[in-house]
């Protein structure tokens, strides 16, 4: 049974109350940036509607915006693993929800400031800012893709609401850029918009994944680095883990592969998985995806985060070659939904940027994959050919 | 050693170091300095409140279970203010860790990780060797996220720089620019960047460089890079109008 983890004794969950939200033991931050709009210091962006709600780790409730969003790509998503924004935008359009996918942004630029040190928090606050004013500009509200941007942009903001130095120092550089200083009300992760879109996903799913088992990894920057608002649910976990992804899994008929190593990282390390990568590749392959295969044989990984899906797929290569027990296939929740609901595996999903073999789990999926990419190449073909000068949304879903 | 006292206002046992003075032609009165940076930083009342030294930080810590490397003793020796012992691990110690979160755990509601991220600012800013010698190889990094604006761009997709990925590395970089053309959204028809990022987002970028003393801190950890960084960003701001 997917919904009962098997190393947090059940007992122990069944007592486990819902959590108080008057008994939290972190103070709502929203609450004090209405205060601080209130006393003109800064503007606060609504969550727009129609929103749904749910019910973050101490019980308080975080509003997801369903349409109308403004997207804040990953440098590692749209550089590395493209199929992963890519599924987040198809299924935007699958439901006929409108975005922006704007050029007016920049990297939450945080590389330079868990890897190498080489920034300083009123810069980040600022470019924070600076990308929080674009969305506010267009009127669609900030929708975060990368696990890091989104625990970091939640980090400056309890900064630029602790700091009246910090808020006036941002609020001076915005002043050169001609903008206001913007906090959203809520720092919503792709992630959280997938979850409260389960349902829905699984109503238009069309092909069966009722074969299929899926371990989780969630990703440290989404739950670790600031706590509060990340969501947990009575039913998922007994709400003593994040909800996030795992509630996709079971909505769309999957078996939870749960083991032991839930909560470590995925070995990524910033600066590690660029110049110290023995570490990434041991911890990725030894600490997770060995344990995974002993304890719950998966036939994929699903995770959130741009570095989780890279450190946990690539690193499998070295260790096979060491005759490991790894090779199990890594997606972001984004694409297991999409190709839930049809996607085609290379035209949306772009699977030919990930490095484990995947076929097996395309096998299990009912997905024709060597037709599919024979699809694929004719598309290229036509690309190369002039005939066409890059592929387009109609093309994906031809 | 330095002959003047250590402040140690968490232990009775003043002088006291754990560390096995590795770095002992430094002076104490600069390593005090460093120590004094770290704790003038706004963030720093947010990070330490104390430590139970349960280990509870280290049971999570994944760069303790690959390394000779600990969260506790970040946070005990910030907690003792043992000067000598956070000197040697700016100088060390700060560059293992995966900066994951997972010690923002504690039950002390430390978060040793934010302590790091202080700690390698300091280092990183008052140019140590140990920082320069961590960053080396990766002025490539800082150099495209402050000038481009986006980081792990297509191009860098590049077998030499990936050979334990596996031969798919090669294939992507021989196919880069097919592939990304094979991409439907029109702002990842890119190779040189993530996704299109526009001039005028680019100008405000540069901007921010400039008013938050990010400058400085490349300049002291790498005089070639901040030269070749500015040079990108004074042409560019100068072709728009602003004096720079
Ligand atoms: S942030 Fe650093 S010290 Fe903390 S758990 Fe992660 S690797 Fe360990
Ligand atoms: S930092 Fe926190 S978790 Fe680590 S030893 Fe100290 S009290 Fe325990």
């Amino acid at each position: 049974m997917s919904t009962e983890p098997t190393f947090i004794p059940l007992d122990a969950i069944r007592r486990a109350p819902v959590p108080d939200p008057a008994n939290a033991p972190t103070e709502d931050i929203r609450e004090l940036l209405f205060d601080l709009e209130d006393a003109g210091e800064l503007i606060v962006q609504r969550v727009p509607e129609p929103y749904v709600e749910v019910m973050t780790k101490y019980g308080r409730m975080k509003k997801i915006p369903l349409d109308k969003t403004w997207h804040h790509k990953s440098c590692g998503q749209c550089g590395h693993i493209p199929g992963y924004s890519t599924s987040i935008f198809w299924l935007n359009r699958q439901f006929g929800m409108s975005y922006d996918d704007p050029t007016d942004q920049t990297s939450c630029t945080a590389w330079n400031y868990y890897a190498s040190a080489t920034s300083n928090a009123v810069a980040q606050a600022a470019v924070a800012s600076r990308n929080f004013a674009a969305a506010y500009a267009t009127g669609f509200y900030p929708m975060i893709h990368c696990g890091t941007s989104y625990g970091h942009y939640k980090e400056t903001r309890a900064e630029l609401v602790h700091h009246p130095e910090l808020r006036r120092k941002v609020r001076d550089i915005m002043a050169k850029l001609n903008k206001p200083l913007i906090v959203p009300e809520e720092i919503v992760h792709y992630s959280e918009w997938i979850h409260v879109m389960r349902d829905k996903i699984a109503e238009r799913q069309v092909r069966d994944f009722s074969s299929i088992t899926a371990s989780i990894h969630p990703a440290c920057h989404y739950y670790k680095l600031v706590t509060e608002d990340a969501i947990y649910d009575p039913d998922i976990y007994g709400g003593q883990r994040t909800a996030t992804v795992t509630g996709l899994v079971e909505a769309v008929g999957s078996t939870v592969g749960d083991y032991s190593t839930f909560f470590d990282c995925c070995g990524f390390g910033f600066r590690h998985i660029l110049v110290q990568r023995d570490f990434s590749r041991s911890f990725a392959t030894q600490r997770k995806i060995e344990i995974m295969k002993e304890e719950a044989n998966p036939d994929v990984v699903i995770t959130h985060d741009t570095g989780c899906v890279t450190t946990l797929d690539k690193s499998q290569f070295a260790a096979k070659a060491h005759q490991r027990n790894v090779g199990v296939p890594v997606l972001s929740d984004a694409q297991f939904a999409a190709l839930a609901m049809g996607a085609h595996p290379y035209r949306v999903v772009q699977l030919h940027w990930h490095a484990t073999d995947y076929t097996a789990l395309l096998e299990k999926m009912g997905i024709d994959w060597e037709q599919s990419w024979a699809e694929f190449e004719s598309d290229l073909k036509r690309i190369e050919s002039g005939e066409i000068e890059y592929l387009s949304w109609e093309d994906a879903d031809a | 050693m330095s002959t003047m006292a250590p402040p140690m206002p968490f232990t009775a046992d003043r002088g006291a170091t754990l560390a096995p003075n590795s770095y002992v032609d430094v002076p104490y009165e600069e390593k005090l300095r460093l120590w004094e940076e770290v704790k003038s930083d706004d963030r720093f009342p947010d990070y330490l409140y104390g430590c139970y030294d349960c280990g509870i930080c280290v049971a999570a810590c994944p760069s303790a279970k690959y390394y000779d490397f600990s969260p506790r003793k970040i946070a005990q020796a910030a907690a003792r203010e043992d000067v000598e012992l956070i000197y040697e691990q700016m100088n060390d110690d700060v560059w293992n860790c995966s900066q994951c979160f997972s010690c923002n755990r504690c039950p002390r509601q430390n978060s040793p990780g934010g302590l790091i991220t202080l700690l390698r600012e300091v280092s990183v800013k008052n140019g140590l060797a140990s920082a320069k010698d961590a960053l080396e190889g990766y002025g490539r990094v800082v150099y495209k996220i402050m000038t481009t604006g986006t980081q792990i761009s297509p191009d860098m997709l590049q077998p030499d720089a990936f050979p334990d990925w596996g031969p798919d590395v090669e294939k992507t970089s021989d196919n880069l620019d097919l592939w990304r053309r094979a991409l439907p959204p029109e702002t990842l028809h890119t190779t040189e960047t993530s996704w299109v990022v526009s001039d005028e987002t680019l100008i405000e970028l540069y901007l921010i460089w400039l008013h938050s003393d990010v400058m400085d801190i490349i300049k002291e950890a790498d005089e070639g890079l901040h030269m070749i960084i500015l040079d990108v960003m004074e042409e560019t701001l100068e072709d728009a109008g602003y004096e720079v």
